[in-house]
């Protein structure tokens, strides 16, 4: 009379097991045991430089390692709530975030390993502008230009009465932070109508399919995406030279002012009891140059990244920023803040 | 004489109505065609774009490789092992739980306002975004209960997500049964309980099937909860064995371990700058839309099979 199939007992099975189920997975949920995995989060700028320190790190030690993407806020957010013992960032801790770090009881050491540039790009079909000076920047960006500030005519004589399109970091991403501070003046301060993302491939997609836009985002992205978007030498300040961002003027310090360093913030508590942790930061430093390099990325000078391993083994907590994005400081004097 | 000619007149009259008509049903019927083939070639062009962008990374290797920094040598290891564990726990939540809902709402709920209300809201949560789960999600599973962000947060997630299409797809199933097999039951002595465990769930287990497939299949792809509730993105290693050869040859470690998921492996490699990444997320939505396809038809076999069987 009819099939095989008898849901009844289907039934009677999946209703035990999700009991049973229930009722144990409580039990390991409060257990669990998650000290031997060393638990990485933060922003997707640094991502790959960590994933691929945790490949070396996993093959070489057998000691697991898992790696989220936040976003440097969220990032920060689940580090003060003590669920991860790393945090990545593309720009220095906050100081609404320290007084969450302060108030859970969580210090930090504060570890630069790479340098990213900032890079602002504008279509390749565009051939009036030679280079911005972070004037011009910021009379684009600034919030007050929101609404007004709609013809590349308005920034600067010599250009056309073209309208502008603006692509711009999403307003989660340390990028954003970065970019506003060294730009603006002021952390998060940006014009609120240019289309955002978090996704930097959508950037590079929206600036290369439109005449009249200029966007930022990080260097990596440029350099994959150099026929298809043009970088814009900066001018930081009146009578200094045009700088192009590369691998050279980064390092040497004259791309300024939208070269930064990237972070990773190493829970103290972690580093000093747990000895996976430690490990897994010393083989990053002992390996942050060549993977630096290997994932595209612009690696610190060789004394700086001495300074960095000398300020790790003194364990020393605590920023040496002020809780904003300070822009310029050389990482050999910033390390030395911190006492 | 006269009465031929308006015969005649009146039959080229009903001719023309007629063809007109004709014309209508073909004019009716390419319209119809034009609209499944729009679904229909929409849905192909974007599974064709991604097998000829992703065909090079078709092989075991991408299967059996954890994510790597080389494109070329990352795999799908550890999502492909996440969705699988986190699809069990959403089968064991949403179906028994859905399934009874479905039954209760269908069998023994008196009809009051009371039961009104509640076949309001199912029919609502069916409506609701995803990511308003993962809201839900983050601040009862993985905060409310502790239960962190693990493979038993996610799958409950979507179990709650496809809670709604469970229900609803049970109810629509059995309100399909004739009466008289529920009188003729009755008539033979059985008790309400025979009634809808022996005849009516037996007979709308098709239909029920149906409905429970298509909900996994729309967990499996689901992205924007899974990443609220915090699904990592890095991870080589895989959860603890749910089988061990120790007695009690099951643990439920694998539940508190933390996972990924193909969409979120998919959605990480689209946002890496180097394109040689952008061939292993096509590859991976290949993935994804071939194992949606295939559980939709194994929906669609089990439905004719059941069916094919029922004989009243």
């Amino acid at each position: 009379m009819q099939s095989k199939f008898v849901p009844t007992q289907l039934l009677k099975v999946a209703g035990v097991a999700a009991l049973v189920t229930a009722a144990f997975s409580i039990q390991h949920a409060d257990a669990a045991d998650k000290n031997d995995i060393i638990r990485i989060d933060g922003s997707s700028t640094v991502y790959p430089i960590t994933e691929a320190v945790a490949e070396d790190f996993q093959k070489a030690k057998r000691i697991k390692v898992t790696v989220g993407i936040s976003g440097t806020g969220g990032g920060f957010k689940k580090f003060c709530r003590g669920e991860t013992d790393i945090s990545e960032a593309s720009r220095p801790i906050l100081s609404k975030e320290m007084e969450a770090c302060k108030a859970a009881g969580i210090e930090y050491i504060e570890l630069p390993v790479a340098y990213d540039a900032l890079t602002v790009v504008i279509n390749p079909k565009n051939t009036f502008i030679k280079s911005f000076t972070v004037e011009e920047l910021k009379k684009l960006w600034e919030p007050e230009a929101q609404g007004k500030i709609k013809t590349w005519k308005q920034i600067n004589a010599a250009w056309p009465d073209t309208p502008v399109k603006l692509f711009g970091a999403g307003s989660d991403s340390g990028t954003f932070d970065y970019f506003t501070e060294a730009v603006v003046g002021k952390a998060k301060s940006s014009r609120g109508d240019f289309t955002a993302s978090e996704d930097d491939n959508v950037l590079v997609q929206g600036v290369a399919s439109d005449v009249a836009a200029t966007g930022y985002f990080g260097f990596a992205y440029y350099e994959e995406n150099s026929t298809r978007v043009k970088a814009v030498p900066i001018v930081a300040k009146a009578g200094a030279p045009a700088v192009l961002p590369s691998r050279e003027t980064v390092m040497n310090g004259t791309y300024q002012p939208l070269s930064r360093p990237l972070f990773i913030y190493v829970s103290a508590n972690a580093a000093k009891n747990n000895p996976n942790v430690k490990a897994f930061v010393d083989f990053y430093l002992a390996n942050a140059k060549t993977l630096v390099e290997e994932v595209k990325y612009i690696p610190l000078p060789a004394n700086e990244y001495a300074a960095v391993n000398e300020h790790w083994k003194t364990m020393k907590v605590g920023t040496g920023f002020g809780g904003e994005p300070e822009v310029g400081v050389k990482i050999t004097d910033l390390l030395k803040r911190i006492k | 004489m006269t009465t031929q000619a308006s015969v005649l007149k009146n039959l080229a009259e009903v001719r023309a109505m007629i063809r007109r008509h004709k014309r209508n049903d073909l004019i009716f019927s390419i319209i119809g065609l034009l609209a499944l083939m729009v679904g229909l070639l929409t849905l192909l062009t974007l599974f064709v774009d991604l097998v000829s962008d992703g065909y090079q990374r078709f092989n075991l290797d991408f299967l059996s490789n954890y994510p790597s920094r080389r494109a070329a040598s990352a795999g799908l290891l550890s999502a492909w092992v996440g969705s699988l564990l986190v699809m069990l726990v959403t089968f064991f939540s949403a179906v028994p739980m859905g399934v009874a809902a479905g039954i209760y709402l269908e069998e023994y709920a008196p009809k009051n306002w009371f039961s009104d209300l509640i076949e309001i809201n199912v029919t609502n949560l069916a409506g609701v975004p995803s990511i308003v789960y993962g809201l839900l999600a983050l601040s009862l599973f993985v905060y409310g209960l502790g239960l962190g962000e693990s493979i038993l947060t996610a799958g409950l997630t979507l179990g709650l997500l496809i809670l709604p299409i469970v229900i609803v797809a049970t109810r629509e199933s059995i309100r399909g049964i004739p009466v008289a097999i529920r009188e003729a039951a009755y008539a033979v002595g059985a008790t309400k309980w025979q009634v809808v465990f022996h005849h009516v769930l037996h007979y709308s287990s098709g239909g029920i099937l149906t409905g429970i497939i298509i909900g996994m299949a729309r967990a499996l792809g689901e992205t924007a909860p899974i990443i609220t509730i915090g699904a990592l993105t890095f991870i080589a290693f895989l959860p603890p064995s749910p089988i061990t050869d120790t007695a009690p040859f099951i643990n439920f470690e694998w539940l508190s371990s933390g996972f990924t998921v193909l969409p979120i492996q998919m959605f990480n490699w689209l946002s890496r700058p180097d394109h040689a990444f952008h061939i292993n997320a096509a590859a991976t939505g290949a993935l994804i839309i071939v194992v949606t396809l295939l559980m939709n038809g194994t929906a669609i076999w089990l439905r004719y099979r059941i069916r094919k069987n029922i004989k009243w």
